[in-house]
This record gives C-alpha cells, structure tokens and sequence, in this order.
C-alpha cells in the first residue's frame, strides 16, 4: 500500500476493484464499509462477481473477467474528455500524459461497455465523474487485478488513474494493494525473489553484488537472475532443475496447472520440504523437515502498509519441530557455512545493515512504535504514505496502456470462463484453516457457483455434484446455484484438495512478473449421469 | 480541541471540548464504573452505572454528558452509591447470573461490580423471563440471553465495528430482548462469526464455543503476536490455559486492525494443536517415510545440495521460500541461495 490502513476515514471515497475485501481482508473491509455506511462516503465497485461491497456502491460494474485494463481506460477518457482531471498536479508531478491520452483517444464508454461485457455505458461517466469529485479517493486492489497475463499492466493502470486524479503522495489516497499473506511483504522486502537483494536491489548490478560480497563475506555472488516459481517447475520438467529446497509453501495445491507441477516435483533428483503439516506437497519430498508454526517463533513480519511487527513465541515448539531460521542456519553451516545466530535478533541486525529502508528498525522501536519502512536511520519515525513529495523516479510516469485479452479465451469446447478465489472462512491452500476445527465444520468442502440461466441449459439442480474440465484437467465438484456471476461465469474456491481449482487453472504467465493468470481461463460443465 | 479545565473529586484536570466526563476521568486515572460505555462505540447512557454528581446538584451519566469549563465532578458518594447499587441488584433480579456455571466467571464486568458494591443477595423477586439460549446454531458463537443486560453492546460492535447489523433490540419495555437477523437463531443469520460482540460483551450472554471446559478465566495466560492469515497484520492476544492449550484470541487496540478481528483470526488457530502436525524429521526410503533423527536428517539435505551443485552447478538448485515466514527466515533462505549455494533461484508465493 502506498497509504496506511487508518488513513480509511480520510479518503472521501473508495474505489474497489478485484478485490473481495470483506472476505479476504476483513477487518479493512469493515473500516471501509464503516465509512460508507455510517458515513455516507463514496464507493465504486468493479469485480466480476458480486461482492458484499457491491451492494453498498453508488456505482458497480459487473465487467467480464479479465477486462480491468479496459474500464481503468474507459474512466480515464472520461476524466481527460471532459477535462475534469487534476491538472495542477499531472503538470506538476508526472510525464507522459500527452502519448497516454493519444492512446486512451479511442476507450470511449460504448467501446469500453462492449469489452468489458457491461450495459449502462453512460455510468463509466458517471462513475468517472463522481471520481473526480472526490478528493481524496483511495484505490483498492488485490489479486483481481494482478492474477492475469496483463497483470503488470493492470498494476500500472491503477497508477495512471490516481495519477490523473492528484491522489497520490496525499494522506487519504494512494493505490493500495491489499497482500494475501501475513509476510508476503516482507518476504519481498527481504529478497526472498530471484532478481532482487534486500530491499529490492537488483542482483545484475556490479555494485550490489560487491556490496553483499563484503557484507556477508563471500566472493563470487551470481548476477545472473534466477527462476521464478513457475520457470523453476518448467526447468524441472525439461531437467535443468536437479534440487529443491522448499519452505513453508504448498504448490501442489497453490500452483497453476497441477499435474504440470506434480510431474515437475517427481522430475527432481532431490526435493526437500520444511513445513508444519505433511501437505499434498511433502508426499513427493525426499527429506521432510518439521518446522515451528507461527505462534511457536520469534521475529518479525511486515504487513500490507509496510508496517513491521513483533511475533512472540506463545507456545514451546511442538513435538521436535525447529525454529525455520535455524533450520537454514544448520544446513548452510553443514555445507561449509559459519553462521552464527543465536536468536531472530541477530539476524535483524545484519538485515538492518543491508537493507536501507529498514536501516533505522529495531526490535526495541518496533515493540513501542508503529514504524512503517522506508526507516532509514535510528531516528526517523517511518513513511505513513509514500511518494509525498515526488516519485522515486522524480515525475511520475502515466503510460498508455492498451487492454489485451486473457491468454485463453472461450470457444466451442470449453464455452465457460472459469474464475478462482478466496472465501472469508478458509485461507489459500487449507493447510491452516482446514485443520481449524470451527473454520472447516463452517465450511466443510468446495464449490462451484454456477448462474441459474447455465444450471437450467445443463439440468444441474442446487447442490448437485458435477464435472468441470478445462484444457489442463477435470474435477467432480458440487455445484452453489447463485446468480453472484453472471451466466458463463463460473467461480471455484482453490482451497479444497478434493476439489482442486488448480487442476484446472491455466499457468500462462505474464511476461514482466511471470503471474500465472489464475482469473480466468476457459472450461466446461458437465452434468455427470450416474 | 479547544482546552477546558474543571475539577474531579477535587482534582484539577483538563480535557478537550466536546470528550466527555467519562473519557476525560478514565484518562486521568478516576475509577467511574459503566457497563453500556465502550471505548470503541458510539455512546449509549443507558446502564446509569456512571451516574456522577455534577456542580454538586445533579445527577448525570458521564459517559454522554460533555465536560464542561470549571464544572465540580464528584465521582462516588452515599446517593450515587445507593443508586449504582439499586441498579446492579435490578439487573441481577432480571436475569440468570449463576456465576458457577456461567463461561465468563472470573473476566465478567458485572460480577467485577457486584462485588465492588457488595451486593450480597438479590433483594427483588422478579420474574426470570426464560430467554434465548443458543449454544448449538453458530459454529463459532454461543449465546445465552439469560445472562444479557441489554447494554447493547453488541448491537453496536456489529453495526459500528464490523458493519454486519445482525443484532438488534426488539419488543419493549420490560419484554425488551435481543434478536438476530431476521427473527434467526444466530448461526442461520448473516453473522460471519468474527466476534466482535463477544470481545465487547460484559457479561456471559455471549461467549465462544472453544472456551467452556479449558480452564477458567484466571488461569488463562496471554502474549501477543501477529495474524497468519491475510496482510492486514491484525495484532492479537492468544489465550492458553495452565496445560499449555490455546483458548481463544481477542483482537489487540494496538494492532493495525485497532482489536477487531475476522473468524479466521478469531477462529483459526487450533490446527497449531490438532495432533496432525509433523514433530518428527522424516527421510524417504525406497518410497517409504521414516523418522530420522535432526542430525541425521541435515546431514543428508547438506551432503545431496553439495552433490548437485558440484555435479550440476549451483544453477541446479532453487528454494521456494515463504509469505508464512519471518523477515528473519526469508532473509536467511535467500542468504543460503545466494551466498552458500550461488544461484538466485529463489522466489516465493508474491507471484501467486
């Protein structure tokens, strides 16, 4: 997020695209329909399923999975069109906005309506209008606009609208991507990602690698960038990747295009797992390595807003489980290594010194202090909102971005789109909340919603169990009978191994970030006759 | 805020314009009893438990009364005293407060009042109206309308916490209670079992079904850390009791999320205890999983990493690490890639 989560009350508006809030970031989604509802603030909804928040929009757009860049566009004509963009500060602080609104030129609301599916043109206008007024309004996106082969695309469009509409660098503002995971921001922030260091820098540059040499002692740091998730599976499969040491992750279950993967794990000549709970990943490990689960560990994690936090340990290790940390330290110490480390701290002290925008963090400031990175000496207080003044490029860079299409698109064999997500009850793979007790007997198996109009052409009847098949493979699964999608839409929770959405997702990547687009990709429905 | 300064109990103290004599007292360390006031709500008056006397004269609720410039508070005296007494002995005449079988003995706000002003038998006899008891609808929830003084808590923490609006008063006067959705037993309502009118409820009217059976309240212990789940990074207190097993959570003021929490947070932790979890390192032998001991089993992933890399090259090697982990564990993952076996193959779930 380039704001903080209670900076909700000072945004005038809201608008909310590709993401869930109130099942996937609950409690953010509370404080915005808080402010909605009790306050009578703004709300624009884009999402091709009907959401909790949709209900309480002023305007909602139903638009056709994977269609985000195009009404993004479609507003931004408006505001260019009808010159009601903020033109002091595209003056001011940005570049770019002569070839972007060349481009935009031809996402009239009738094209844009026709793209993305919609019917009332004539309330993109409206909307785009009512965006204009708000000042300041904030964006929201999670996974509904970066789970695509033109998610970096999507990403950057964000940009460019509140870019146009002065919202950013402004308490209150801000393009704010809402993280799935407790850490993922800070596994990010510590280049735990194959082309960046700590704090994103890059592994290509000469200086860098000097800098870490010295730092951690060592000589010959490679700066040829690494494989990403989904190229790692690809080199296993085609031999090029012999080993894999994994932690904490499930991609049996969380990967695009399951039997892709199982053939890549079974590929391996060695494959290790450092987990909680034995998952549908750890069956196909050579050597399995129990680890602590969170409440067990110390050390800190880094949220949505970039504010770093204290875990404590509540509870004694279980059974012979070990600290992640330690794990790692004895198996690069048994292969030639002398790390030292004695506790989480140690290890925060060296991150400290290599990591500029956490340089001025301590674990004694963040147990009294809400510190959010950049913190770069001992004592700055930490960033609330980012780009305040200018972008870290200087002017901030609207680029014309044109809509592309998803890279599978329905036809005559597989007629259906095929979405995947969250629900509010269960969490990514299950491994956690379906071992909970009360989350797994609230919601107890998977589910396809399919639109009555579609459960009529297929005879399928409420709670049914029925087949849905895609290029990559098929699953029997039981069918919610609910109008949230419209017909030809259907969506699957990926969280149920019963039933796992992710046999069936497409791993088509987007070029830049390699994403897999787990939004859309095209299936069929069978009924199954018994 | 406009400063304004006026005496409690004889004390000078200074406080903004508009807060009220509650906030300002609570702030300044005066112990004024309530049961309808939260903190995190909007105002209610209607316990009458803070009544305080006000220029020496009158009576007024200081939870909704605003502080007034040189205004003379007295916290607690014989009349008050009467009164905060007529008014427990009231709601313990109303209700079924059996405190030995009740979920919330030991942290009830009520029973802290009782015995603060020294009630010692319920002096009315009153009809004890057979209210709503639930215990069976929500997965997560129990209620039990017995124990519920109508201070409407609850109805507030849904509605202004977390937007829900599942509870509200019905009926009236002396038949006035507390419904749920539409006329629904809690469970076949729109409650999504996040509980925040738990955290806020005074009483045991309602309670949590993992709590009953594991331990009482003043043997539970807390610490606090953060959420697994999503990247709000809600800040929660996790309660175990004296054998070491987890209770409940309650969402923490100091976190992101300012105490609320979802069901997941308020919910999922029990797969940490649940027996399933692997305690042993295991090693595959000819297809089969055997238990190894620590050493061993490190030995063996160290000696098969330096196999690969001199046979293959360290490109041969990736580590996928995790969003689950610390900055601590993620730093050292890439560390090992990097610095121990030399590739930059390694990434994690960011692009999932």
């Amino acid at each position: 997020m380039t704001n903080s989560i209670r900076e909700v009350p000072l945004s005038e508006g809201f608008l909310v695209i590709g993401s869930n809030t109130t099942e996937n970031h609950p409690v953010i989604g509370s404080m915005i329909m808080k402010e909605v509802i009790n306050q009578g603030k703004k709300l624009i909804v884009v999402d091709p399923r009907e959401i909790e928040l949709s209900r309480y929009a002023d305007y909602y757009f139903q638009i056709k999975p994977g269609t985000n860049i195009a009404i993004l566009n479609g507003f931004m004509h408006v505001l260019i069109k009808e010159g009601i963009f903020n033109k002091e500060y595209v003056e001011k602080r940005c570049e770019g906005f002569e070839a972007m609104a060349k481009i935009l030129e031809k996402y009239n609301p009738e094209f844009v309506a026709e793209i993305c599916g919609i019917d009332n043109p004539e309330d993109i206008v409206k909307a785009a209008r009512l965006m204009a007024q708000l000042k300041p309004m904030a964006l929201y996106y999670a996974m509904g606009i970066t789970q695509f082969v033109s998610g970096v695309n999507g990403v950057k469009s964000t940009a460019n609208l509140q870019m146009l509409l002065g919202n950013l660098g402004i308490p209150g503002g801000g393009v704010n991507p809402l993280r799935g995971q407790n850490n993922v921001q800070g596994a990010c922030d510590m280049g735990a990602l194959n082309a960046v260091y700590p704090a994103y820098q890059p592994v290509a540059s000469e200086e860098n690698k000097e800098k870490f040499e010295k730092a951690w002692g060592v000589s010959g740091l490679p700066t040829k960038p690494g494989l990403t998730i989904v190229e790692m599976f690809n080199a296993a499969v085609a031999g090029n990747l012999k080993a894999v040491y994994e932690m904490g992750e499930n991609p049996v279950m969380s990967d695009p295009n399951q039997h892709h993967v199982i053939e890549a794990l079974e590929a391996l000549n060695f494959f290790v797992v450092q987990d909680i709970f034995f998952t549908e990943t750890a069956q196909y490990a050579d050597v399995v390595l129990p680890a602590c689960s969170f409440l067990e560990k110390e050390g800190t994690v880094t949220n949505t807003e970039r504010r770093i936090q204290p875990m404590h340990r509540v509870l004694p290790p279980w059974g012979d489980a070990r600290d992640d940390w330690w794990i790692t330290m004895q198996i690069a110490n048994r292969m030639g290594a002398q790390w030292d480390y004695k506790k989480p701290e140690d290890i925060f002290e060296e991150i400290r010194m290599v990591t500029p925008s956490y340089a001025g963090i301590t674990y004694e400031r963040v147990e009294k202090e809400l510190i959010q990175w950049p913190c770069p000496a001992k004592d700055h207080p930490g960033t609330q909102y980012l780009h305040k003044e200018k972008f870290s490029r200087g002017l901030g860079l609207l680029t014309g971005i044109d809509y592309t299409p998803p890279a599978e698109e329905t036809d005559t064999d597989y007629p259906v789109i095929l979405t995947t997500g969250r629900i509010l009850e269960h969490f990514h793979t299950g491994t956690m909340t379906r071992n909970s007790k009360i989350l797994d007997e609230i919601v107890p198996e998977g589910f396809v919603e399919i639109h009555p109009n579609d459960a009529k052409i297929y005879n399928i009847t409420d709670g049914e169990v029925i087949s849905i098949s895609s290029r990559r493979g098929s699953i029997r699964i039981r069918a919610r009978v609910t109008d949230r999608s419209k017909p030809n839409v259907v969506f699957i929770p990926f969280h149920f191994f019963e039933a796992a959405a992710n046999e069936l997702t497409i791993d088509a990547l987007d070029p830049t970030c390699k994403i897999p687009e787990y939004k859309v990709c095209s299936c069929k429905i069978e009924k199954i006759y018994l | 805020m406009q400063e304004i300064k006026f005496t409690i109990n004889g004390k000078d103290v200074t406080g903004g314009k508009g807060q009220t004599i509650l906030e300002i007292a609570l702030k300044n360390g005066f112990d004024i009893p309530y049961l309808c006031y939260h903190p995190k709500i909007s105002k209610t008056g209607a316990c009458r438990m803070c009544i305080v006397r006000v220029n020496e004269v009158m009576l007024k609720t200081a939870c909704t009364e605003p502080a007034m410039e040189g205004m003379k508070v007295i916290t607690e005296d014989e009349e008050i005293i009467k009164i905060r007494k007529g008014i427990l002995e009231l709601l313990l005449a109303e209700g079924d407060h059996n405190c030995l079988y009740c979920d919330a003995n030991g942290a009830c706000e009520l029973q802290t009042l009782v015995h603060r002003y020294n009630i010692d038998q319920v002096a009315y006899e009153y009809p004890k109206r057979n209210r709503e008891i639930d215990y069976e609808s929500s997965e997560g929830l129990k209620r039990n309308e017995n124990r519920c003084i109508l201070c409407g808590r609850c109805v507030k923490a849904c509605g202004e916490i977390q937007l829900s609006n599942v509870w509200s008063f019905t009926d009236r006067g002396g038949h006035t209670h507390l419904t749920s959705g539409l006329y629904e037993k809690i469970g076949d309502s729109s409650c999504v079992k996040c509980g925040a009118c738990v955290q806020l409820c005074p009483t045991g009217s309602l309670s949590f079904q993992t709590v009953l059976g594991r331990g009482e309240n003043w043997e539970l212990t807390k610490e606090s850390s953060i959420c697994i789940y999503c990247g709000v990074g809600c800040k929660i207190d996790y309660y175990k009791n004296k054998e070491g097993l987890l209770v409940k959570t309650i969402g923490h003021d100091d976190g992101p999320n300012r105490g609320h929490l979802c069901v997941k947070g308020r919910f999922g932790f029990d797969f940490i205890q649940n027996g399933k979890r692997l305690s042993k390192p295991l090693i595959k032998r000819n297809g089969v999983f055997e238990e190894a001991s620590w050493d061993e089993a490190l030995d063996l992933v160290a000696s098969k990493f330096i196999e690969i890399k001199d046979k293959y090259g360290p490109d041969s090697i990736a580590a996928l690490s995790s969003a689950k982990c610390t900055n601590e564990e993620n730093y050292l993952m890439q560390k090992i890639m990097r610095a121990v076996i030399g590739t930059n193959n390694v990434d994690h779930c960011a692009r999932l």
